[in-house]
């Protein structure tokens, strides 16, 4: 690979993948910020309250990185991608302009308002002014993977004389069928990340008996909605997705397997390192057929192989297709294994004496991160060598006019950042969880100065 | 349909540097003014709940920009890809100056990140109006319509241009010294007592320098542009904006000795948006002037995106900027008045 598209393209997936940590968080957050802020308006519960409050202070950390490290991407399609923007520019334009115009704009603004104004608001407000923040970065996330969607599955456009693409249907674009699915697949990956954040938390504060009344409706509200999040997650978004990457990525979908030969009633391999080298699995783990099951519906359905495409149209990296894709579906099962055995126990009333059950939920939290990263990876390494696929190579989209030297610079640049940015949200993020939720009865109407008059009276 | 476009994109920007550019200037000046503990915290209160919604303009500006003009985007963000990433990096540092801030109540802490805050609230402001500058000045564009510029070079104004030279330096002072005077002008009207005495001060001391810097930057320009004023010469009508550039800096001055804060910071927006229309009505049609050839200039026409696709954007766009301006009336509402930290409360959380 030529040292200028290399370096382009590293920055870019360093730059996107360390981003989507954070509204991933946001994103699976906010809804349930909305929920416990139901809960609390419903039930009168001050706990509920103070649980909404105590996460609304680490949405507000997150958010913050998330802002930040959300602006060189928008800002990098013009800079690294220039040849790719003044091709596309014309159709997902129109879907950028519109995140900034009808999400960040409502997004900003209430969540002004929910951080800010808490004391200005009536709890009605406040719970409205929750549920659109919630609902901008949901429209956030909408009009970014349709834009994703389009460069996967490329629709409602036409090439101008300039050889240029340019848009011909507005709501092609919009509901493309792939966005609709990716959407639903990815949004429900939020949600996972947020429910086993919150049931991670919450087995914390059980484990070390501290906030307990909080901690319970942490693990209760993250496994009850993260169990029902991680079927979802499979069912049917997952299976429409991967039906999707079928019928219009055959390639990509062959690498994912790493089935090299077409082969009717293909197996599904649940493990195994791909040899490119001979072409075939080592220490293959498989369920026979399955695979052609999962793909058309039917046991002995052929499924095509790699060998069938032009090696120029395989993604160039098949190993890490295909384990970004089974790291992201052997995790996907074992959270509903996880959630499912912890709302078993929960209906049982005994999760909270379950102290292995509270450790194992303590110690999940970070693989859904690596499970939505690696679903991420799966999706735009799996589109390679297509910048938009079947339109676009990705060699053909860099800015030709910015050296290696000049990308290098920037790009360790942009590592050094996001160190000091990691540590200073780690620092805070813990520093928060380590002070815990408000008590009950200790509320905002308290002066900040209390603890300086208690010192006088003792 | 151009036309319109490109009215849009300059509105948007003109908006995202009158709002965006007071939390700029309030932040160059955040070091200078505020010098207590609770004086600090009035700055970052009086832009905290507002900051990130002025900057949303920069991302709804570039974005639109994309959309209707994707080859000037192209070119211009590759074209200036050190300073622009520069840029992300400054932009990021002051987000979390301001919102990191607040967590801890430790002085060494909270110290670090007003010098943060400060110090890249001054380098955006510069590097704005450098960028600016080099929109006029002209940038070495290839027959594609792609540029590379270095940092600098020789300082000089020719065709072997540095993002950096006398001229595009000039800007960029001219940029800090108008947004500080902008900033300031708000913190007045946002603060009380001593704090509120100072922002005055400092107004009143930078407004003989903006004036001088106005006159020196218009020189400069005719001597860096010369045939800039074609179309005033065609649209006469185009001269209303430097009248009202003058007319707002007199206003500025006499509203200052008045202490009518409001009025004096409705002047410094009045001189703003004046100096950026005149810019715009001048460089009109042209968006990218190559310093190399001309035939090689960015215009609306040759980097203008599909006629469907800006029709169709007409539409979403007219609806999204009606919420959007919807929202801000609510929110600058929501927060109007003096910043106090009895009646309006702490940190929200």
């Amino acid at each position: 690979m030529d040292a200028a598209l290399l370096i382009h393209r590293l920055q870019f997936a360093f730059t996107v993948t360390y981003h989507y940590l954070f509204p991933q968080l946001t994103m699976g957050l906010a809804p349930l910020i909305v929920l416990l802020k139901t809960l609390a308006l419903r039930t009168g519960d001050q706990n509920y309250d103070k649980a909404a409050r105590f996460w609304a202070k680490i949405f507000g950390i997150n958010f913050v990185v998330g802002v930040v490290t959300g602006i060189p991407l928008e800002f990098q399609f013009g800079t690294n991608w220039s040849h790719f923007s003044r091709f596309a520019g014309g159709v997902i334009g129109q879907t950028l302009a519109m995140e900034g115009l009808f999400a960040f704009f409502l997004e900003s603004t209430f969540l002004g308002l929910f951080l800010y104004g808490e004391k200005r608001l009536t709890p009605k407000q406040h719970w409205f002014a929750a549920l659109m923040v919630s609902l901008g970065s949901w429209l956030s996330g909408y009009f970014i993977v349709a834009t994703d969607a389009w460069m996967q599955h490329p629709v409602g456009y036409v090439h101008d004389v300039h050889g240029s693409v340019q848009l011909t249907s507005f709501w092609q674009l919009v509901l493309n069928p792939w966005a609709l699915w990716q959407y639903a697949h990815n949004m429900s990956g939020a949600v996972i990340t947020g429910t086993f954040v919150m049931s991670a938390v919450g087995a914390f504060y059980a484990l070390e008996k501290k906030h307990v009344e909080q901690g319970r409706i942490f693990v209760r509200v993250g496994v009850v909605t993260g169990l029902i999040f991680s079927l979802l997650q499979l069912f049917p978004t997952g299976d429409e997705s991967g039906r999707m990457v079928a019928r219009h990525q055959p390639v990509t979908l062959a690498a994912m397997e790493a089935l090299w030969n077409t082969q009717p009633g293909a197996p599904l391999v649940i493990l195994g390192q791909p040899n490119p080298a001979e072409q075939k699995i080592d220490n293959p783990i498989v369920i026979p057929k399955m695979l052609s099951f999962l793909t058309w519906r039917q046991w002995a359905a052929e499924v095509k192989g790699l060998n069938s495409f032009p090696q120029e149209d395989w993604p160039p990296n098949v190993p890490l297709v295909y384990y970004s894709y089974h790291i992201m579906v052997g995790l996907g099962t074992v959270f509903i294994a996880v959630t499912a055995l912890a709302a078993l126990l929960l209906l049982g009333r005994k999760l909270y004496d379950a102290r292995w059950m509270l450790w194992v939920l303590l110690l999940m939290f970070p693989f859904p991160y690596i499970a939505n990263t690696a679903g991420w990876m799966t999706a735009e390494i799996g589109r390679q060598p297509w910048l938009v696929y079947g339109v676009m190579r990705t060699s053909e989209g860099y800015s030709k006019m910015v050296s290696a030297g000049n990308g290098w610079f920037t790009f360790l640049g942009f590592a050094g950042m996001y160190t000091i940015l990691s540590a200073l949200f780690l620092f805070l993020v813990l520093r928060e969880i380590e002070h815990g939720p408000e008590p009950v009865g200790a509320g905002p109407t308290v002066p900040a100065d209390a603890s300086a008059s208690l010192a006088e009276v003792r | 349909m151009l036309t319109l476009w490109f009215m849009i994109v300059a509105v948007m920007i003109a908006a995202y540097v009158l709002l965006d550019g007071f939390d700029l200037g309030a932040g160059a000046v955040h070091m200078f003014i505020a010098r207590t503990n609770e004086e600090r915290r009035s700055v970052i209160r009086a832009i905290g709940p507002v900051w990130d919604g002025n900057e949303v303009w920069l991302l709804a500006a570039g974005g639109t920009l994309y959309f209707a003009f994707p080859l000037l985007y192209a070119s211009a963000f590759s074209g200036f890809y050190l300073p622009l990433t520069m840029v992300l990096w400054l932009i990021m540092l002051r987000g979390i100056g301001i919102e990191f801030r607040v967590h801890i109540d430790n002085s060494l802490w909270q110290g670090f990140f007003d010098v943060i805050f400060s110090i890249s609230s001054i380098l955006l402001a510069i590097f704005f109006g450098a960028a600016l500058g080099n929109v006029v000045r002209g940038v070495p564009l290839n027959a594609e319509g792609y540029f590379f510029e270095p940092l600098w070079t020789n300082w000089r104004v020719g065709t072997e241009n540095g993002i950096l030279d006398w001229y595009t330096v000039l800007c960029g002072v001219i940029a800090l010294v108008t947004l500080v005077v902008h900033g300031s002008l708000y913190l007045a009207t946002k603060t009380e007592g001593e704090l509120n005495t100072r922002t005055r001060k400092a107004a009143s001391l930078l407004w003989p320098v903006q004036v001088l810097l106005t006159i020196i930057s218009l020189i400069a320009t005719l001597y860096v542009r010369p045939g800039i004023l074609a179309n005033y010469q065609t649209w006469p009508i185009g001269y209303l904006v430097p009248l009202l550039v003058a007319v707002s800096l007199l206003y500025l001055i006499f509203a200052l000795r008045k202490q009518n804060d409001k009025g004096a910071f409705l002047a410094s927006c009045g001189y703003i948006a004046g100096m950026l229309v005149g810019l715009v009505f001048a460089v009109y049609p042209m968006v990218l002037p190559a310093s190399t050839d001309p035939r090689y200039s960015l215009t609306i026409y040759n980097t203008a995106a599909g006629a469907h696709g800006l029709t169709v954007g007409l539409v979403w766009w007219s609806i999204g900027v009606v919420i959007a301006i919807a929202y801000f009336v609510f929110i600058y509402r929501m927060f109007r008045g003096k910043v106090r930290f009895d009646a309006g409360g702490e940190h929200g959380y």
